[in-house]
């Protein structure tokens, strides 16, 4: 399998640096890793993964959509859209490369949103398999393998080597740019490690967790649990689930008036907020008991029965350590399934 | 302790003086503890906490629990206290619908700094003598306790309760701010320039993904409807557009709990980016010692507080000349 010395790793990034804009997990101060953009001196976060997701990248928190500029009657519609540059994203775990395929199925469904797709398009996402998997970690409940992560390129690390595999043309492309950096050499501990992080899986807290309860058959039982009440009981009705989570994907549309004209932009949106879906009449969600139970419905219900049974959660576990009050997905479907 | 406190919310709901308790709820973790309300003597036995982890303060949670039928059981540790009080000062807690009972406090441990450390696949938590030891996944992990001491109670700035109705455990002392070092990390950014201070303030806020935690749990802020959610406010902003709104979120927070901020410390323990959003208040907290004597947000519930008060000893607004921008 193509390789590279880990000793090497500067120079292989510089290498994909040189020709695209390369993204990668980098260590803040605070002891948490953030996806950065690789200039010379950034190093590989040895974390396991970062606060944010990796979906900001195809799906920023903000971004403008349109102006207007009105004289009199007349009204301007000014595209603001730039052209995309290509970029690369290294390291992405296997959890948050499945998130993408979730985007995709909302943003790539007809009708396109373009914004997404275009950078979608001048992406290229290398993965990383995972050898540390934390306590919160149960991508293995939604068929996930971290030693087997999907992506344009999938990378592995032994200790000593990143050893590559292209999946895809954009990825294959990748590959061949960088073949004066890569040797074909062998995988006996690279296996020994992918084995050693299989061992470690089975021992995960939440490696029993099933969706074999959950999926559109349950609609009626569970959306009428009472359940819902005492889980949802001292939800602050925060964006934190929402926000580190690389699957949720509801956003608002709002025009900020200049004073010269119309700024039109999209923003992350939460399903725990008050404001969420605000029509003319109000809101359709009065209570954080409904709010709560939407975001959770929707990640082991709605989004499987719309979506030939994949559910809208990839087991990242973000959730589980950065909810304020420690409420999450896990206790949710714990808790539902409990009869 | 813990099994003192069960005792005592099984003896109260026992015999009628509450019906309801308000505490700790157990989760899958050594460290995922959920704020939660119990209702019977079964449910106390099978998940009630009160731990090393059991950090929450869930004094916000009694402006809605307050409201309902009966009495309600609140254990509070003594800084959970201070918000309490301030709240009933603040007409938001119906305060004979509660039942203190005040508990000894922290220091308690913030999983981050354990896993900050590079310590991952955490089952287990144990202080022994001073040294943490962890079982994880991975085999035993050590690190020093006090390094996983929470921020809110490294800096800890009473060890007294200021109410209850009931104390368990021995009654401690207010710890003045030499000795807490509360203001230490102000005063260090009082000395810097105002470029390096706008620095250090960029670098932080630049993190914010605007999630909102830090005011939801603030027990300062419980506005029916924030004005950064209300459309209609002409501010309202769900994301920011760009660093003067990420700066201006966090600012005018601040002044709005000025003076009501009892330094609990919950925004920068739930805040998702380990921002240090404390020192903004702290900020505040301190200018107010000094410009209208020394004050500590709910401290009573009768005293008028000094944004809301005028005396003849207070600052003139030309303070802010005096003291210059540098
Ligand atoms: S579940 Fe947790 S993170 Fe999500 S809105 Fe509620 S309190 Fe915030
Ligand atoms: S719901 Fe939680 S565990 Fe699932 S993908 Fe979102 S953040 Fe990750
Ligand atoms: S959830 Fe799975 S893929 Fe994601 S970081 Fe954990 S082990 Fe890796
Ligand atoms: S909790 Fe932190 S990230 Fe969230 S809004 Fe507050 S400062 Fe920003
Ligand atoms: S601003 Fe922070 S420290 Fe002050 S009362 Fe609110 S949460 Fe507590």
């Amino acid at each position: 399998m193509l390789r590279i010395s880990i000793d090497r790793a500067d120079e292989l990034f510089a290498a994909i640096a040189a020709q695209q804009t390369l993204y990668l997990p980098a260590d803040r101060e605070d002891g948490q890793a953030e996806y950065k953009k690789w200039e010379e001196g950034v190093k590989l976060s040895g974390r396991l993964n970062t606060v944010r997701s990796a979906k900001d990248f195809f799906f920023p928190q903000t971004e403008n959509l349109a102006e207007f500029k009105m004289e009199g009657k007349k009204i301007e519609v000014i595209d603001v859209r730039r052209e995309s540059e290509d970029f690369v994203i290294f390291g992405v775990r296997a959890c948050d490369a499945r998130s993408f395929g979730i985007l995709d199925k909302v943003y790539l469904v007809d009708p396109v949103d373009t914004f997404y797709q275009t950078r979608r398009e001048h992406g290229t996402v290398v993965t990383m398999a995972c050898t540390r998997p934390a306590e919160t970690c149960f991508c293995q409940t939604f068929g996930i393998d971290p030693t087997e992560p999907e992506g344009d390129v999938s990378c592995w690390s032994d200790g000593s080597f990143y050893y590559f595999k292209a999946n895809t043309d954009k990825g294959q492309k990748l590959l061949n740019s960088l073949s004066s950096l890569l040797e074909d050499g062998d995988t006996a501990t690279l296996d020994e490690t992918k084995a050693k992080t299989k061992e470690i899986l089975a021992k995960l807290p939440l490696a029993k967790l099933s969706t074999e309860n959950f999926g559109c058959d349950k609609l009626n039982e569970y959306f009428s649990s009472a359940k819902w009440a005492e889980l949802s009981e001292s939800c602050l009705g925060c964006g934190t689930c929402t926000f580190v989570c690389p699957t949720c994907q509801c956003y608002d549309i709002r025009d900020f008036d200049t004073g010269h004209g119309i700024k039109r932009f999209r923003c992350w949106d939460s399903c725990m907020y008050s404001d969420f879906t605000k029509m003319a009449h109000g809101n359709p969600r009065l209570t954080q008991l409904e709010r709560f139970r939407q975001r959770f419905m929707h990640k082991l219900v709605y989004f499987p029965a719309n979506n030939n049974g994949e559910f809208g959660c990839v087991g990242c576990g973000r959730c589980l350590s950065k909810c304020p009050i420690s409420m999450n997905i896990v206790k949710v479907m714990k808790a539902l399934e409990e009869k | 302790m813990q099994e003192a406190m069960i005792n005592k919310a099984k003896q109260l709901l026992a015999d009628g003086t509450v019906n309801r308790v308000i505490g700790w709820k157990r989760g899958e973790f050594v460290y995922d503890i959920t704020p939660a309300v119990f209702e019977t003597a079964e449910e106390i036995d099978a998940d009630f906490v009160c731990d090393d982890f059991t950090a929450a303060n869930v004094s916000k949670y009694l402006v809605k629990e307050s409201r309902k039928e009966g009495k309600i059981l609140a254990f509070l540790k003594p800084c959970d206290t201070y918000s309490f009080n301030q709240l009933v000062k603040e007409h938001r807690i119906v305060r004979e619908n509660v039942y203190v009972v005040g508990i000894p406090g922290g220091p308690k441990l913030d999983a981050e700094k354990i896993k900050a450390k590079g310590i991952t696949g955490i089952l287990g938590v144990k202080n022994e003598n001073g040294t943490l030891k962890i079982d994880t996944l991975y085999g035993e992990e050590t690190m020093p306790y006090y390094e996983a001491i929470l921020g809110k109670c490294e800096t800890c700035k009473s060890r007294k309760h200021v109410v209850y109705d009931e104390l368990l455990g021995e009654e401690g002392e207010v710890i003045s701010a030499e000795d807490s070092g509360r203001f230490d990390m102000v005063e260090k950014l009082e000395n810097m320039t105002a470029q390096e201070r706008y620095d250090f303030w960029r670098e932080q806020l630049s993190k914010c993904i605007r999630c909102n935690a830090c005011r939801n749990v603030c027990p300062a802020c419980t506005c029916e409807n924030c004005v950064f959610d209300n459309p209609a406010s002409g501010i309202s902003n769900k994301a920011a557009a760009d660093s003067f709104e990420e700066n201006m979120f966090h600012i005018i927070r601040a002044f709005h709990v000025a003076g009501r901020c009892t330094d609990c410390g919950e925004c920068s323990r739930v805040c998702p980016q380990n921002i240090p959003l404390h020192l903004l208040n702290r900020k505040f907290i301190k200018d107010i010692n000094a410009f209208y004597g020394e004050y500590q947000a709910g401290e009573d519930t009768t005293s008028r507080a000094p944004l809301n008060n005028y005396d003849k000893d207070d600052c003139e607004p030309s303070i802010v000349h005096e003291r210059g921008v540098e």
